[in-house]
């Protein structure tokens, strides 16, 4: 990942930062720029909205053919969350294992190392999951 | 007029590893090497927790629970030994997380295992000088010993975060005294990976000598004695130094016992003693008094007279965790995940 394109992306990455039509109140994550329901009336009107991370897995699988940067944490455990103010995303589950998944359960978003360019490159923080419960 | 706490938060990762799994990699007796250090398991990050990931979550722990708006830091210390990078400062990653950029100071300290209170000492100054409202000061480490030393039995990883200000305080800081001199006990060199330590000079020389001289500053200084205090916290590389610093004081096991978290999470270095004291103000009830040392190696001791404020009742309606809540929750790793963990492999292309 470029530079530049890493610490535009520091808000979201970091703070989960979304957007929100104001006109009809949908949330959206990542954020854009225009709303796609009211479309081009929304246009210079979206306002940023941070989202609390909280959320439920909608569904989630097990990792075990990672790509380069992420052979070392195989297995590894991705769902598809939705949040409550609305939106879904991916997201990696950490401190977990396959049998504490379970559609339906409740997590929260922590900060983490998400992956890194090279071992002399920077770091790329930013959000992952963790099951309620657990943590 | 006194500075104080006005909010605190930590973290502790999820994963331990006891001594006897450490021992049995080396051929070594490692249930007596715990015993013999007092420590019964130590924290280890997982592969995508660092110095920087444990500030974060700390520190967004203690504004959640005063409730106060991040653009109201002004200063952030962030005291360590593992900062991720060594050019580039964990201060604006942790002050960026917690959305308290661009209008505030930020800088990284480094003094061994009191780090992080030397951040506290000076955001002291910046509040009470009023130059900002609040600061934050960080005690994190994800502490290092080289494969097969004695320093793997106990270094640990955890962090903690406190936010002095001069209202709505939870605990005033009435003094604050540190006792240094150059005392080369445990270091690490440029560019290398593992510490370096003294042995048996690590004890008497350094942690007890400056430890039990700034002890006896801060009662000098505060006309204070043993007796006046309800708790007494001191840095914890293994359970006997605090335990016998605190003896040598005049402390009684039973004003030490709720600051030793050591034996359970094992040494986390800069953020060891401000555990400690979170865990002490877990449990402390208005007008007790705190007596908190700490200790970085090279050699530096920081303390603190503190006394426990009424706003620790409404305060502690807002914990969700409490540190022991934080140390009983957890899963027991192998030595290879905890290796792996803390990168003591050296992977192919590295």
């Amino acid at each position: 990942m470029t530079i530049p394109r890493f610490w535009r992306e520091i808000p979201i990455r970091y703070n989960l930062m979304g957007s929100k039509c104001p006109l009809c109140g949908t949330v959206f994550f990542p954020p854009k720029e225009i709303c796609k329901i009211c479309r081009r009336v929304s246009i210079d009107q979206m306002i940023h909205e941070k989202l609390s991370g909280r959320g439920t897995i909608l569904t989630h699988t097990t990792v075990h053919e990672a790509p380069t940067d992420f052979e070392s944490q195989v297995p590894y455990y991705l769902a598809i969350i939705e949040l409550d103010e609305g939106p879904s995303v991916l997201g990696q589950i950490a401190d977990c294992t396959n049998g504490d998944l379970a559609i339906g359960k409740r997590v929260h978003s922590v900060f983490r190392r998400v992956s890194e360019d090279g071992v002399s490159g920077t770091i790329h923080y930013g959000y992952k999951f963790v099951l309620d419960h657990s943590r | 007029m006194n500075s104080g706490i006005v909010s605190y938060g930590a973290y502790i990762p999820f994963y331990r590893i006891d001594p006897e799994s450490i021992g049995r990699q080396w051929g070594r007796n490692g249930a007596d090497v715990g015993k013999a250090l007092g420590v019964k398991m130590k924290s280890v990050p997982a592969q995508d927790e660092d110095a920087a990931t444990m500030a974060v979550e700390a520190s967004r722990c203690a504004l959640k629970r005063a409730g106060i708006h991040p653009q109201d830091i002004g200063a952030i210390f962030v005291g360590s030994e593992s900062h991720p990078y060594a050019v580039k400062p964990t201060a604006t990653i942790v002050g960026e997380a917690l959305e308290a950029t661009p209008g505030l100071m930020a800088a990284d300290m480094e003094f061994a295992c009191k780090a992080g209170t030397a951040g506290m000492q000076n955001s002291m100054g910046l509040v009470m000088s009023k130059m900002v409202k609040y600061a934050l000061a960080i005690g994190t480490d994800t502490a290092q010993g080289a494969p097969g030393n004695a320093l793997e039995y106990t270094a640990a990883a955890g962090a903690a975060a406190f936010i002095i200000g001069l209202e709505n305080t939870i605990a005033t800081i009435n003094h604050t005294v540190s006792f240094t001199t150059d005392t080369p006990d445990f270091w690490r060199r440029g560019g290398m990976k593992y510490p370096s330590h003294g042995g048996r000079f690590t004890g008497q020389p350094a942690y007890f000598r400056h430890v039990v001289s700034c002890g006896k500053e801060l009662f000098s200084l505060a006309g204070t004695a043993p007796e006046d205090y309800q708790f007494a916290v001191f840095h914890q590389p293994n359970s006997k130094f605090p335990s016998k610093a605190g003896k040598m004081l005049g402390f009684s096991q039973q004003q030490l016992s709720e600051g030793l978290i050591v034996k359970e999470i094992g040494n986390t270095y800069s953020a060891a003693s401000m555990i400690g004291l979170a865990s002490v103000l877990d449990n402390a009830n208005p007008g007790d008094r705190i007596l908190l040392v700490s200790y970085g190696s090279g050699a530096g001791a920081d303390g603190f007279d503190i006394t426990v404020t009424p706003g620790i009742e409404t305060f502690r309606k807002g914990i969700n965790k409490t540190i022991r809540e934080w140390i009983s929750n957890y899963q027991l790793v192998d030595y290879g995940t905890y290796a792996k963990n803390l990168k003591k492999y050296k992977m192919e292309g590295e």
